[in-house]
């Protein structure tokens, strides 16, 4: 095993951020988004539900290949950007940054939609008859009520975002700095031969993930528990 | 002052809601009927909670719904309480009722915590969390909750329909009190009878998605098959006050020419009212059934039954299942119906207009 590198650190703090930004984005996204797919079972809804769940058997690289068609230079949003005078989004932060907001949206709106359907119709009508607006219902009621369905759906959110690899290497590329993350720096290392380098950050990524889901299941365990 | 609603609305070709309709806002209002004829749709409607198109809901001069105008709930001030309990489990009592208090605006606060609580016998449990409550208090704390917000209209969704008989008999109190104490205007949904003859002033009958018909209690009891007779026959509710007077655990009650003896209750049960009026000066309702009355030309002494009453026969209904309803009017004007066979009018020769005596078998005090 060998000691953490400058190039290394700077990995672990593109990682870091693109984990964080994610998952901040997609709580924001998510949260409305779930409300609406758990207030019903319609057509409409069904084919969102079913569209927000692509990521979960698509192979990473078809939706990295078309994020890389439309994001890139020629395509109908890099173009766009282009014409505004900014940079178009292949082979940037930004770029990934919205890859993983799409790759990890099953991962947010899923334990969100859950969460809200247990939650059901009722505390939100007492709520407005006593005289919560739509802000105020949220704070005070919806969010207490449902903070396990928020814990479970951020940490899931972090934690698959850490693991991407195959849309990042499809949009990103391995530029340092910008788009080169943990999981990419690991292949990168593996191809090199460098075994002991990819072991060390392998191996910290592994305990990073299972502390943080066990930490989750914990809390969330006595969230359940609580409920009751 | 009145709730004007008009709505149309359609599930597959089962079920069609159809109303045009004003609700008295006066007192009790009990939207009555079956199960799936659409009232709790109704009130759903009212709240603000169902948006139909094209639906128009009027409270007095204020336009909640009409067009393309829809005034949210939360600004409604509506007060709501449902059939199961809807406590919000991550508050305590306390914090549960004054949720909706402080989020009225000071000057349109009209009913305080204290007052409130003491209504409804809920100040021991203001620290309690909301799962060491009983199904009771839970109900109760729900109804304090929603008089908190000052509400301009209470609805009530068969508050009592998730509870055991009991339970019922502890709520039924409050429940009365409240209506008459609290002077905000009731729409309450039920599918029994007892609860309407005990609490409604107004009944709006429905039937199979429309509002048939809405009448005063009064009116509803005296028609001659009124829906709100179950199996147990015609009915018959008589107001009045109780009495000083107790003899061997009988209480008299009603003013003179119309007293009765009812079976005195337990003193210990009554709660103290917060109000001026004592509960000995409020006005109780007696629900005696049609075929416990009993009519008699002269006035038996030698009899167990002890009340007799002189009244005045008013009209008597075509033989039904070969009983006939008489309807009779007390000295103090009140709705008075009994059951005899056809055979008995024709032996005493009833007519309208005759004086006789009504021997009432058994009475239920509404308390």
């Amino acid at each position: 095993m060998a000691a953490l590198g400058p190039a290394e650190w700077q990995a672990i703090s593109v990682t870091f951020r693109l984990c964080l930004y994610t998952t901040l984005i997609l709580l924001t996204l998510a949260t409305p988004l779930a409300w609406w797919l758990a207030q019903g079972r319609s057509t409409v809804r069904v084919i969102i539900q079913a569209v927000v769940a692509l990521p979960l058997v698509l192979p990473p690289t078809v939706l990295g290949f078309y994020l890389l068609i439309v994001l890139g230079p020629r395509g109908v949003v890099g173009e766009t950007l282009q014409n505004l005078g900014l940079h178009h989004l292949a082979f940037s932060f930004e770029g990934i940054l919205v890859a993983s907001v799409l790759y990890s949206m099953p991962f947010a709106v899923q334990p969100l939609t859950e969460a809200f359907r247990n939650l059901g119709r009722r505390p939100v009508e007492v709520a407005s008859s006593l005289g919560a607006g739509v802000v105020d219902r949220f704070r005070t009621v919806i969010f207490p009520l449902t903070r396990g369905g928020f814990l479970v759906a951020a940490t899931l959110t972090f934690a698959h975002t850490l693991g991407e690899f195959g849309v990042i290497l499809m949009l990103g590329g391995s530029i340092p700095g910008e788009t080169k993350v943990l999981s990419v720096l690991i292949y990168d290392h593996a191809e090199a031969m460098n075994y002991d380098a990819a072991h060390s950050l392998s191996l910290m990524l592994l305990v990073f993930a299972f502390a943080t889901l066990f930490v989750v299941y914990s809390i969330n365990r006595r969230f359940a528990v609580a409920k009751l | 002052m009145t709730l004007y609603i008009r709505a149309r609305l359609s599930y597959g070709e089962d079920f069609e809601l159809k109303v045009d309709s004003e609700l008295p806002l006066k007192g009790v209002t009990a939207l009555f009927g079956r199960s799936g004829c659409g009232k709790t749709t109704l009130l759903r409607i009212i709240a603000g909670l169902e948006r139909i198109q094209g639906a128009a809901v009027r409270f007095g001069d204020q336009h909640w719904q009409q067009g393309r105008n829809f005034i949210p709930l939360h600004k409604r001030r509506i007060g709501l309480v449902f059939q199961e309990h809807s406590l919000l489990p991550h508050l305590s009592v306390r914090e549960n009722l004054l949720y909706g208090y402080r989020r009225t605006p000071e000057p349109l606060r009209r009913l305080h915590p204290p007052e409130v609580t003491a209504m409804l016998g809920i100040d021991d449990l203001l620290e309690r969390r909301i799962d060491q409550l009983s199904g009771g208090q839970r109900q109760r704390v729900s109804l304090g909750r929603a008089l908190l917000i000052s509400p301009q209209l209470l609805l009530l969704d068969e508050p009592l329909a998730a509870l055991d008989t009991q339970t019922k008999r502890e709520i039924m109190p409050f429940l009365s009190r409240m209506a008459t104490e609290s002077e905000v205007p009731i729409i309450m949904v039920s599918h029994a009878p007892d609860e309407v003859e005990r609490l409604a002033d107004w009944v709006a009958f429905m039937h199979e998605g429309q509002i048939q018909l809405t009448e005063s209690l009064r009116h509803a009891l005296a028609r001659p098959h009124s829906p709100l007779f179950d199996d147990a026959g015609a009915v018959s509710v008589l107001e009045g006050c109780l009495g000083e007077t107790v003899e061997d655990g009988l209480r008299l009650f009603g003013s003179p020419g119309t007293q009765l003896w009812v079976p005195d209750f337990d003193q210990s049960r009554r709660q103290p009212s917060q109000n001026q009026q004592t509960a000995d000066q409020r006005t109780l309702r007696l629900r005696i059934l049609a075929r416990d009355v009993s009519l008699s030309l002269d006035d038996p002494h030698r009899i167990s039954i002890q009340n007799h009453l002189l009244v005045t026969i008013e009209r008597i209904d075509p033989p039904h299942n070969n009983r006939i309803v008489v309807a009779c009017r007390t000295a103090n004007q009140q709705l008075l119906l009994a059951e005899v066979t056809p055979r008995a009018v024709k032996q005493l020769g009833l007519a309208p207009g005759q004086h006789l005596f009504a021997l009432i078998k058994s009475v239920a005090l509404l308390e």
